[in-house]
């Protein structure tokens, strides 16, 4: 194994032959850099898409600090590298290193792998093995570190089931420290007892420790899980190979949202980025039926607004960026909302400042709002209608009238902002052209309007993405669009905008969406497909560069599976997922009511005026009972204590099918 | 409106900061140090930064050069430490010094930069001195940079061996660095038959129009 010195070394003489050298070198104000002689356990976060846009995840920022705020552990980062820095670091047998201390990843005890999207799958892969790690969990001894991972995409992990030691399924604040903690035990417990340890036991070294991790709450150890299948290629069922592993693995979620960090790295380098982000609000009451993140975050937690702006201040200082943002998955209905942005507003106004509220709901409020964080109105104004009939709004269950739109575009324009960006998606179960088509009039219409009150200057750009069907959401049964009825949609809309040089339309390439689509819903025997696309080459699949569409289709071949099974399958009511042995607490006879609700075209309002029972509650009961009130949106749990002392773990969980 | 320079050094991971992102995070740190730095009008204000010579991607600094203008004068003397305790590692503020507002832009008065260069292969010390005699002799060394002739020969002001105690041989170097007669480092290690990767570079001194 190199030293950090010798990997030093061979970096001064190939960093300025690539591409933003400034990526793999390190040394950020706020990066934090520990002895590694003097820390018990060794954490690498990985994040594994390039420098540029990793840097600013917050989920890991949190885990970073949390970790190494530890004194008996540290946390250090890498990136994927980009395709010019591989083939160097392959030439010279660099191993992927750590930025922080340069120590090769292969020497640390943990390794934690960001998988918020499933485009990402083929660089963890790759990840692993510019590390001189093998990529199977099953080919990794006592030597090689504990490979996790967590992040959205993981709510299901089964087509990565392979790679991956333990999924971390749901937040990770708390679940990280069990995780060190259980590390730290079996270690020293390895060290006092050696080889006895294991007598009773068939296990190796390796095994005992991952059968030890399965004991957290939220940790999902893919190896200790069967599954079958029926004729037809569904899963038959996904059980425990041990008797002490849970059947169902429910997600982890703090009670409240411990403080936000503030000391954002600082790059040396452009970013994508380059701003401090304050999560205001984690999870969503809306229940569009399209929305992962919607119905996984739940339940809804505020941050007061308090506690935002310290944290704002804090990180503005640490920082000296440029840009705020306000993060969460609907900034409309953050409770003090108006006090919030009138506070932030005061308190930064003049320095210099962008501040980001992002999704807004479409009224006029939300211009009440983004005119008090604007010093100036030359940027534009983002919202996002997702439909253009009023059918598919209610299939989707994001319900806004053709009049609230253009009111408030028209307003928008009228005072002062020139460009307003609307995303649509295609693609919604059930969408015709005709709703498609209803998109372009729209649009039309809202130029239209907008010039009668800010004249000709005015702009729109029309983002119009792909639906994908994610698991644990009421879309979880239905059907893609095939590629001709994306395309049929997308040649429909780029027709009706070519003449007007006022509307700027973007889209995505629905071949990029099937490997989401395929991967999205994908079962285990979809690791094999991942393997052999990687190893064809596949890698950084979000990017127009490693686009390998061929590559991926090739590789379903060789491992006898057709694609169209994941993706152009209407699931049958009584399917078992493979994702079934993990909720997110959002139970399937819910997703399934709703998913009706749907088909019906039936309208369920934001949860926090009526509660529709989705799972959360019952399952987090006595979590919510020790934190009342405001702190969560969900109602207050009033009944008596239960006697067990047990919480979450041992409450009755959403079982199977019910 | 006040004027103060600033020398300071770029070392370790700052080596590989372009110039441009390092305008934004001199803009960053100044702001992290809350001084009053004054921005430009229009529409997109940007801060009065100027960096008197760029420097190369890669190559460290022991006295690098800029100018800033502040809103309102500040105390000088702990200008060093206030801005120390907000850079990041490899950037170091070792001067400031107010200068006179109407004073010409700092890039105009920029004459030649010195640097020396470690040699990480190991090299016969007779033989460079040799080989440098031989160029420091001759009047003209027509070179081509992107396509375009030009003579290397006239922007070398000093060109040396140092043969250290230790054994150890390294090369100093003064080049002209004016505006549109820059002669570059690397230019002349080729010239030298010494591979560019195998060295470490650093820029020890700016000299101005004085």
């Amino acid at each position: 194994m190199l030293t950090p010195e010798q990997i030093e070394n061979k970096l001064d003489r190939i960093l300025l032959r690539v591409q933003k050298p400034g990526r793999y070198v390190g040394g950020e104000l706020n990066s934090t850099v520990k002895s590694w002689d003097s820390a018990r356990t060794r954490v690498a976060l990985v994040f594994p898409d390039i420098y540029d846009i990793g840097v600013s995840n917050v989920g890991l920022k949190i885990l970073y600090d949390l970790i190494n705020q530890r004194d008996d552990a540290l946390a250090e980062r890498a990136y994927a590298p980009w395709f010019d820095m591989e083939e160097l670091m392959r030439q010279n047998e660099i191993p992927l290193y750590a930025l922080e201390s340069k120590q090769p990843l292969a020497c640390f005890d943990l390794i934690g792998i960001s998988l918020p999207y499933e485009t990402l799958y083929t660089n963890a892969l790759n990840i692993l093995d510019l590390s001189g790690i093998p990529v199977r969990s099953l080919d990794r001894d006592e030597s090689h570190p504990v490979i996790i991972a967590g992040g959205h995409s993981t709510m299901n992990p089964e087509p990565m089931y392979a790679f991956i030691d333990a999924f971390v399924i749901g937040e990770g604040e708390e679940a990280i420290q069990d995780v060190i903690n259980t590390i730290q035990d079996f270690k020293a417990k390895r060290k006092e007892e050696g080889n006895t340890l294991f007598h009773l036991s068939s296990f190796d070294a390796r095994t005992e420790l991952l059968h030890q991790l399965s004991k957290i709450q939220g940790i999902y150890v893919p190896r200790f899980y069967e599954a079958s299948y029926l004729d037809d290629g569904t899963v038959a069922a996904i059980e425990p190979t041990l008797p002490d592993v849970p059947k169902i693995v429910t997600k982890r979620i703090v009670a409240v949202l411990p403080p936000p960090p503030t000391k954002f790295i600082v790059p040396n380098i452009d970013i994508v980025h380059n701003r401090v982000s304050v999560e205001i609000m984690r999870g969503c009451t809306r229940g569009c039926r399209f929305c992962h993140a919607g119905m996984i975050t739940r339940p809804i937690r505020e941050r007061s607004v308090d506690e935002v702006l310290e944290a704002a201040e804090a990180a503005l200082k640490a920082t000296g960026f440029e840009e705020l943002a306000l993060l969460s998955l609907s900034s409309s209905d953050y409770t003090n909302v108006l006090e919030l942005v009138t506070r932030v507003g005061e308190k930064f106004a003049g320095k210099h400042l962008k501040i980001g509220l992002p999704s807004l709901r479409i009224e006029s409020v939300s211009i009440d709002l983004m005119e008090k964080l604007k010093d100036s109105r030359s940027g534009g104004f983002t919202l996002a209608p997702e439909a253009a009939t009023e059918r598919m709004r209610r299939i989707i269950n994001k319900y806004i009238s053709d009049d609230d739109i253009i009111e408030t575009t028209r307003e928008i324009y009228r005072r002062g902002w020139t460009t307003i960006k609307l995303y649509f998606m295609i693609g919604h179960p059930s969408e015709t052209l005709e709703d498609v088509q209803a998109i372009a009039e729209l649009c039309k219409r809202v130029l239209l309007e907008g010039r009668k009150v800010a004249g000709m200057r005015i702009k729109l750009n029309v983002g119009v993405s792909t639906f994908v069907p994610k698991s644990q959401t009421p879309f979880q049964w239905v059907s893609c669009d095939t590629p001709e009825q994306i395309k049929a949609k997308q040649s429909l809309l780029k027709r009706e905008f070519i003449r007007d040089k006022n509307i700027k339309l973007s889209w995505t390439d629905a071949e990029d969406s099937f490997l989401e689509a395929w991967l999205s819903r994908g079962d285990r025997r979809l690791a094999e497909v991942i393997y052999t696309a990687w190893m064809n080459g596949a890698k950084f699949d979000a990017w127009f560069e490693g686009r390998k569409y061929q590559t991926w289709m090739d590789s379903f071949a060789e491992n006898g599976l057709d694609p169209l099974f994941y993706t152009h399958r209407q699931r049958r009511t009584d399917e078992v997922f493979p994702w079934e042995h993990i909720t997110a607490a959002v139970r399937k006879s819910f997703l399934f009511q709703d998913f009706r609700q749907s088909l019906e075209g039936k309208i369920r309002v934001d949860c926090r005026l009526d509660c529709f029972a989705c799972g959360i509650l019952p399952t987090f009961a006595n979590m919510r009972r020790d934190n009342p009130g405001d702190v969560w949106k969900c109602p207050d749990v009033k009944s008596p204590q239960s006697n067990n002392p047990l919480s979450v773990s041992s409450m009755k969980l959403p079982m199977v099918g019910d | 409106m006040t004027r103060i320079r600033i020398t300071f050094t770029k070392q370790g991971a700052l080596r590989y900061t372009g110039h441009l992102d390092l305008h934004r995070l001199l803009e960053r740190a100044a702001r992290r140090a809350e001084l009053p730095l004054a921005y430009s009008q229009g529409f997109h204000p940007q801060p009065k930064i100027s960096i008197a010579a760029a420097l190369p991607l890669g190559f460290a600094s022991r006295a690098e050069v800029l100018d800033m203008k502040l809103e309102q004068e500040i105390d000088l003397n702990d200008l060093p430490a206030r801005l120390n305790a907000t850079l990041p590692t490899g950037l170091q503020v070792l001067k400031a010094e107010l200068v006179d507002e109407r004073a010409p832009a700092l890039q105009t008065q920029v004459l030649s930069a010195t640097y020396e260069v470690r040699l990480t292969e190991p090299v016969i010390g007779a033989e460079l001195t040799r080989r440098v005699k031989e160029m420091m002799a001759i009047e003209s060394l027509p070179r081509e940079r992107r396509n375009k002739p030009y003579d290397l020969r006239p922007l070398i002001e000093m060109l040396s061996v140092v043969t250290e105690s230790s054994g150890e041989v390294w090369l100093r170097m003064t080049l002209a660095a004016r505006e549109g007669a820059t002669g570059r480092p690397e230019e002349v290690l080729n010239a030298l038959g010494i591979e560019f990767e195998t060295t470490k570079i650093e820029r020890t001194k700016l000299i101005f129009i004085s």
